[in-house]
């Protein structure tokens, strides 16, 4: 192994990390004593540097590794580059959000634990091993609760860590357990290996093997929030501190569905059976339909009775998983990918913006109850312009992206293998629930805006204010939003290209 | 030409956006520059457009290329009518809001931009863009309602909504699912007509998407959001609503769903339960329509209700003129849709803006005893020549528009159209009880403009309304709510309870109600000369329609006509 080569392909992980190693120490030397609000600065700066360091790094390291190298455990592509590309913006929204609350004095740690998540979720995104991607998805993990437990004032964000470390914890052995099956049924740890040995003529679909992907399509239920893997997402969104939840929310989505994705569609891809309407066939794609149906059902109608906007939006978290389990059960892998990438890509920007809306508003308000809100658009008309866009994103109206992101999952599910592509209308009536279930959605949506531009504020509600900072950070994310609805070529030609084939 | 309707609305709103919340005048000023500016650029347009020459393309340049998504705006004949109502609309609502007071920059705002999704759906043949454009004017239409309503307007606002979303829903299936069995190259309506569908497929796919639109459009029995929605809204927003909002559902139902599926039109394999086909049962759903709408008109206590139920009732022709599939009943529909759109405009205005932001109620049995034909006479005028091309008066658009429908109908549903004609004479009874109770009736027991004067020269608050409160709140159902929410809006804001009587302040003029303003004659003069203008020379659209209806695009609909 040469490991100056290696050092090359991993050089914007290598970034990542040394940039949290430099948080860490620069907080806990030359920052020492200083006051808090310049510490959070100097964090979230240095947090951004590395982030857009490893920006850099992307764009001049190669952009693939040999067919093999390593055993799958770094396999880099173009669009591994795109997805990573991805996360670091979304961690760098984050930090900069991040600056609206504050909830610890250990700002040095959170940035870093911060930085070392986002490694995990680069590192998880290029694994195309078995055990690379249990561990990346361990580091992810890991950084993650210690990140939900941050608020230590707060009791909440206790028990919302224990939960979700007690939940990911189970679902940690039930992914391990299964992988563990795969690897014993096909004695290979490379997806493209496995690839090659499930399927027609190799391994057989019996009873163990769909343990197997029972248990892995659970172990990844839980990582993307998905019915009935969900009962943690409620908890640990109202109870984590702003910044991480926003993280939970986007990037841990962006990299989860994508690894999911790839472990489906590249290595189990010949056990995908399918959902459809007088053809079901035993795989994966029935266990995801019906997480998909459940998850869109309990998502959104449980998002109707809730007074919390970050429950309503861990509801609606849940819900929309349910919208992208829906795209992962297309024939054609291609559309597959570039559709759930692209709604999982504007979903995040959108959560990520919702997050720092209510983190803005709860920091001052004392309370992320949707009355909180009430006239926010007189208090803050800008913000409340900003949420008016997430909001509308997320229920799925145009011109925003979360429309085109859920036509374009809906297509890419109905339309069967091409070229030329052949209709398959056997997934309709999960299309319809779907869009059904959008409609409803709508309803808890409405609910957050009639607060804010309907409802008049009561007399004593507390002036909301942003910095400069976030308030142009914030309009950058809802101007992508818009944009990408109402061009949608911008992410999907580079999407499609970096699919190729 | 046409394509410059939406950017002009657009660019309304963002110019809205850039000025400072106190800025009321300029609010205006932006909102009638725009809106008038959409209309002189619909005229000129129409004043290009040849009707012989079919299908004429505005804008098409591919947009999402791997998907065969373009923006293609184009217009016939059809197309052209309605964005012209679309423009007079746009001008007259702006007329009847001049005295918004309340965040005034936002209400334009939202009012511009539903505007222009209005134009973009007339405008789009490519039906990805179109349905864009459709799901665009909901959401503005909601926090119209919810944010300058009256009479439980979060509550009209949502069911609107919810009923606007579940009927786009059904539209997104039908259209995804005729996008994804034509191959998934196109979403161009005159490529996607060609596309052979199996017949099974469109007899599924014509009624949902059918359905969706005619939701929109008040079909019966999913027209209940409309009375409930029309009263919360303030009066540009109901002018909306009825003018144009209920035209798109219907525009919808013609292009999309007639065109799309004409296959879906044709009969059963068996009858089932009497109907034969689709086409019977949306004609009975809307004779259903008109004559219920009639029914319950004429037994309502709040005057905006008459007129919301009344909108039912007409809407109910135009889905029957669509059923007929004869070229005299579908231009019949068309002409009812730029008819219904012009007088249910004027009655609106009339009743919200003229009556109800002076009198503060809607109740008829309280307007009875103010004896407003005194206090109002420009009102009651308007009222009186608004009911009577509602009633279908010979030399109003109406008359022309209903009797063409009904000649088609006469044709293909002889039993619907006696029916229809049932509805058109409890019609004329409910807007001449309308008429007769709230500017007509015992005028002479109420107190004449000069004693009001009198009593609020004497320092009296608003004398003729307190015992009208308390007697009608003693007799009728609805004033209950409708007071306790104008009470506990009052309390909630001071400053908009205040916004209808600014006007009507004693100095003001000679009674207690105040003049009709500048801005209001001119609508109503506006909406009046239409009315009658299209009542005698109906020629003038027609002329736009036919050729319209003649296009190779609705060739199979006539087809399917022929049993």
């Amino acid at each position: 192994m040469n490991y100056g080569e290696l050092l090359n392909f991993v050089a914007p992980e290598t970034l990542v990390v040394l940039a949290a190693l430099g948080v860490l120490m620069i907080d806990l030397t030359t920052l020492r004593g200083s006051p808090h609000k310049s510490r959070m600065r100097a964090g979230a700066g240095l947090t951004a540097l590395g982030c857009f360091a490893a920006m850099g790094a992307l764009a001049l390291t190669p952009a693939t590794t040999p067919a093999g190298y390593l055993g799958g455990m770094l396999a880099l592509s173009p669009l591994t580059g795109l997805v990573k590309g991805v996360l670091l913006i979304l961690t760098v929204l984050t930090a900069v959000f991040a600056l609206e609350s504050q909830f610890t004095d250990h700002v040095g740690e959170y940035f870093a634990l911060l930085l070392l998540a986002t490694a995990g979720m680069m590192f998880l995104a290029s694994a195309e091993n078995l055990l690379m991607i249990f561990v990346s998805l361990e580091l992810l993990s890991l950084c993650l609760y210690i990140l939900t437990a941050f608020h230590k004032e707060n009791l909440q964000s206790a028990e919302a860590a224990l939960k979700y470390f007690l939940f990911g914890g189970m679902s940690a052995a039930f992914l391990l357990f299964g992988l563990s099956l795969v690897y014993g049924l096909t004695g290979e740890l490379e997806l493209a290996r496995i690839a090659a040995k499930v399927g027609p003529g190799g391994v057989k679909l019996d009873a163990l093997f769909v343990l197997a992907l029972l248990l892995v399509v659970a172990g990844f239920g839980f990582k993307v929030a998905a019915v009935p893997f969900h009962l943690w997402a409620p908890d640990t969104y109202q109870g984590a501190p702003t910044p991480s939840a926003a993280l939970i929310a986007s990037g841990s989505k962006v990299a989860s569905f994508f690894i999911l994705a790839k472990v489906l569609m590249a290595g189990v891809a010949g056990a995908q059976g399918s959902a459809a309407v007088g053809s079901l066939v035993q795989g994966w794609a029935p266990m995801l339909a019906v997480a998909a149906a459940l998850s869109l059902v309990v998502g959104n109608l449980g998002a109707i009775a809730q007074t919390s906007a970050r429950r309503l939006l861990a509801y609606s978290a849940i819900a929309h998983a349910g919208y992208l389990l829906t795209g992962l059960l297309a024939t054609d892998h291609r559309e597959g990918m570039a559709s759930v990438l692209y709604y999982v890509t504007t979903y995040a920007l959108t959560a990520v913006g919702a997050f720092a809306v209510i983190g803005v508003v709860q920091e001052k308000a004392g309370e992320d109850r949707l009355s909180a809100f009430a006239g926010l658009a007189e208090r803050a008309p800008w913000l409340s312009f900003c949420m008016l866009i997430f909001m509308l994103s997320l229920a799925g109206i145009p011109p925003l992206a979360g429309f085109f992101g859920k036509f374009y999952l809906f297509k890419a599910a109905l339309i069967g293998k091409g070229p030329p592509a052949a209709p398959s209308m056997g997934l309709f009536w999960l299309i319809l629930l779907a869009l059904a279930m959008s409609a409803v959605s709508l309803y808890y949506y409405l609910q957050v805006l009639k607060q804010i531009y309907v409802r008049p504020s009561p007399d004593d509600a507390p002036a909301i204010r942003a910095g400069a900072l976030s308030k142009v950070t914030l309009a950058v994310v809802a101007a992508g939003v818009l944009l990408l609805g109402c061009f949608p070529n911008l992410l999907l030609r580079p999407l499609l290209e970096a699919i190729g084939g | 030409m046409f394509a410059w309707t939406i950017y002009l609305s657009f660019s309304g709103v963002a110019c809205l956006m850039a000025l400072k919340p106190e800025d009321v005048r300029s609010a205006r000023l932006v909102a009638m520059v725009t809106s008038v500016g959409g209309l002189l650029v619909a005229l000129v347009g129409a004043g290009q457009f040849n009707p012989g020459a079919g299908l004429t393309t505005v804008a098409k340049v591919p947009w999402v290329s791997a998907l065969g998504l373009e923006y293609h705006l184009a217009v016939d004949g059809i197309s052209v009518t309605l964005v012209v109502l679309t423009g007079l609309a746009a001008v007259a609502g702006v007329l009847f809001s001049w005295n918004i007071e309340f965040q005034t920059k936002r209400f334009f705002a939202f009012y511009l931009a539903l505007i222009g999704g209005v134009y973009g759906v007339f405008l789009s043949f490519d039906l990805f863009l179109l349905f864009v454009f459709y799901e665009l004017a909901i959401v503005p239409k909601y926090f119209l309602i919810a944010g300058w309503g009256t009479t439980r307007r979060e509550y009209g606002a949502m069911k609107l909504a919810l009923y606007s979303f579940v009927g786009s829903a059904m539209i997104l299936a039908g259209l995804l699912a005729a996008y994804v069995v034509a191959g998934a190259t196109t979403f161009n309506l005159v490529e996607l007509a060609k596309f052979p569908f199996p017949r099974g497929f469109q007899m599924w796919a014509f009624p949902l998407v059918f359905t969706g639109f005619a939701v929109l459009a008040g079909l019966w029995p999913f027209h209940s959001w409309a009375p409930t929605g029309h009263v919360a809204a303030p009066t540009a927003a109901s002018m909306l609503l009825a003018g144009v909002i209920m035209k798109l559902g219907a525009y919808g139902c013609l292009r999309v769903a007639m065109t799309l599926f004409p296959l879906g039109l044709h009969d059963w394999a068996s009858p089932v339960l009497g109907f034969a086909s689709w086409r019977d049962v949306f004609g009975v759903l809307a004779v259903i329509g008109i004559v219920y709408g009639a029914m319950v008109a004429l037994v309502q206590r709040d005057f905006k209700f008459v007129i919301g139920y009344s909108s039912v009732s007409h809407m109910g022709f135009v889905i029957l003129g669509l059923m007929t599939l004869s070229v005299i009943g579908l231009s019949g529909a068309v002409l009812q849709m730029f008819s219904h759109g012009v007088i249910a405009g004027l009655l609106f205005a009339v009743v919200g803006r003229m009556v109800y932001d002076r009198t503060h109620t809607r109740v008829l049995d309280e307007l009875e005893l103010l004896g407003l034909n005194r206090a109002l006479p420009f009102a009651a005028g308007t009222f009186v020549v608004a009911g009577l091309a509602s009633m279908g008066m010979p030399g109003f658009s109406g008359f022309v528009a209903e009797f063409q429908v009904l000649i088609g109908a006469w044709k293909a549903f002889p039993t619907l159209a006696v029916l229809a004609g049932v509805g058109v004479l409890v019609g004329v009874a409910y807007t001449l009880r309308a008429m007769q109770k709230a500017f007509f009736s015992a005028s002479d027991l109420a107190p004449t403009s000069a004693e009001l004067a009198g009593a609020e020269l004497a320092g009296a608050p608003a004398p003729a309304l307190e015992p009208v409160g308390t007697m009608g709140a003693m007799g009728s159902g609805h004033v209950g709510p409708s007071h306790s929410v104008a009470a506990a809006r009052a309390g909630e804001w001071p400053e908009r309870a205040a916004l209808g009587t600014g006007s009507s302040g004693p100095g003001h003029s000679g009674h207690g109600l105040g003049d009709i303003s500048i801005p209001e004659r001119l609508g109503a003069t506006l909406l009046i000369a239409l009315t009658l203008l299209i009542g005698v020379y109906p020629r003038l659209l027609l002329d736009w329609i036919e050729p319209a209806l003649h296009s190779p695009l609705m060739e199979q609909v006539l087809k399917a006509g022929d049993r």
